[in-house]
């Protein structure tokens, strides 16, 4: 089961996602990218089947381009993003739901960092830290504890290593691959991971 | 499990003299895990009429921004504003619209009409409403906010008393009810304007 942490800093968010795409009884990939690139300043890390995974993220991250193309390179923001992201699963929801739990996080000059919790069922909320999957039962608590407002980008990072740590020690599935990526005003980043996505 | 108590909610909706009041819960849950202690249940819908949705966390957005919409094409169209009895029966058909795929939400709504009298009803997730003149309520432990209810209303009060009552009636009833709480809101609607309250309770 896919494991998704997310973690608001002064001036970005800090998005994790485990790397492995198994089912049943079989790994049959451990380096894959979980955490889309949307536009310029933004990311979702998703969790979920790998099918919806690559189908929903694509088709935003097209809408979302073609945004951009038709209003003369005007971005929508961090906020807009997440409520298109939440009206296309709300409507897919009744007709053919896509199963990805998302955390969209984002960089905006006026607005600075911000994060967005989205389930599959498409109930959209505002958050400073979250994590889905069943690591959240396990990192959700660290993050209550560790969390502050004015958090920097390495106190950040090393609230993500603790949960990675909590799940690399006590969670039943292996999950020995993370990909790190940091948001911030400079755009989008890979800080780490286990897995080079590239190596196939 | 039911749908409806996948994310959990409780709110109720009480009259007083002239004024009437919605609180609501903030917790946002998957099942037994808290997923955000600020969500919002309770929207303004004009000056004098707020709607409390319980249910379906997503369903509670999407009906918000639906209804939002045909409320404003109801005001470019009609010219006038939407008293709350209209606004009602609006939720109602809308409800019973999607009577063999329903939203799962089981709104109140609470207003002053024109003449600044109290207007509340409440409906289920197919639309049957209920009027009354004395309090609504909707959520996970409909057992708990009724017999607080029940027990703490009396007719008439002035928006301070009516603030207390749905303040000490809500939180007592959220504190038994493991899907609900984690904080509070109340609006108190008067002829002069919207008085907005937080509570905060048992953050448990």
């Amino acid at each position: 089961m896919d494991t998704v942490l997310a973690i608001t800093f002064k001036g970005g968010v800090v998005l994790a996602a485990d790397q492995s795409n198994a089912r049943s009884i079989i790994s049959y990939q451990s380096n894959i990218d979980k955490i889309k690139e949307l536009t310029s300043h933004s990311a979702m890390g998703v969790a979920g089947p790998n099918c919806d995974l690559v189908r929903f993220t694509e088709y935003i991250a097209k809408n979302l381009a073609l945004y951009k193309l038709n209003h003369d390179g005007t971005q929508l923001s961090t906020k807009a993003q997440a409520n298109f992201c939440r009206s296309e699963l709300a409507e897919a929801l009744r007709k053919g739901p896509y199963q990805v739990n998302l955390l969209l996080g984002g960089f905006d000059k006026d607005v600075g960092q911000s994060l967005y919790y989205m389930d599959y069922l498409a109930a959209l909320e505002k958050v400073n830290y979250g994590a889905h999957g069943h690591a959240s039962n396990f990192c959700l608590s660290i993050m209550d504890k560790e969390y502050r407002d004015d958090l920097s980008e390495d106190a950040a990072l090393k609230v993500i290593d603790h949960c990675i740590h909590e799940i690399h020690t006590r969670f039943l599935i292996s999950q020995p691959n993370f990909m790190v990526k940091v948001i911030d005003k400079d755009g989008v980043r890979v800080v780490k991971f286990g897995g080079d996505p590239a190596d196939t | 499990m039911s749908i409806l108590e996948y994310n959990g909610a409780a709110m109720i909706a009480m009259a007083g003299k002239n004024c009437v009041g919605i609180a609501a819960d903030r917790r946002l849950g998957m099942q037994a895990q808290t997923v955000s202690t600020n969500f919002q249940k309770v929207f303004p819908m004009g000056d004098k009429l707020y709607v409390g949705l319980a249910g379906l966390a997503s369903d509670v957005q999407t009906l918000h921004q639906l209804l939002e919409y045909r409320l404003s094409l109801y005001e470019l169209n009609e010219e006038r504003k939407m008293s709350p009895q209209v606004f009602s029966t609006l939720l109602s058909n809308v409800l019973y619209s999607k009577r063999f795929g329903p939203y799962f939400i089981e709104p109140i709504v609470a207003g002053l009409d024109k003449d600044n009298k109290p207007v509340l009803s409440g409906s289920d997730l197919i639309g049957a409403s209920v009027s009354t003149d004395d309090f609504v309520v909707s959520g996970t432990c409909t057992g708990n906010l009724f017999g607080m209810c029940e027990t703490l209303y009396k007719p008439d009060m002035d928006p301070d008393q009516l603030f207390e009552t749905l303040a000490q009636a809500l939180l007592a009833s959220v504190d038994r009810d493991a899907l609900s709480g984690w904080g509070g809101v109340v609006h108190i609607i008067t002829p002069t304007g919207v008085m907005t309250k937080e509570l905060k309770g048992r953050q448990d």
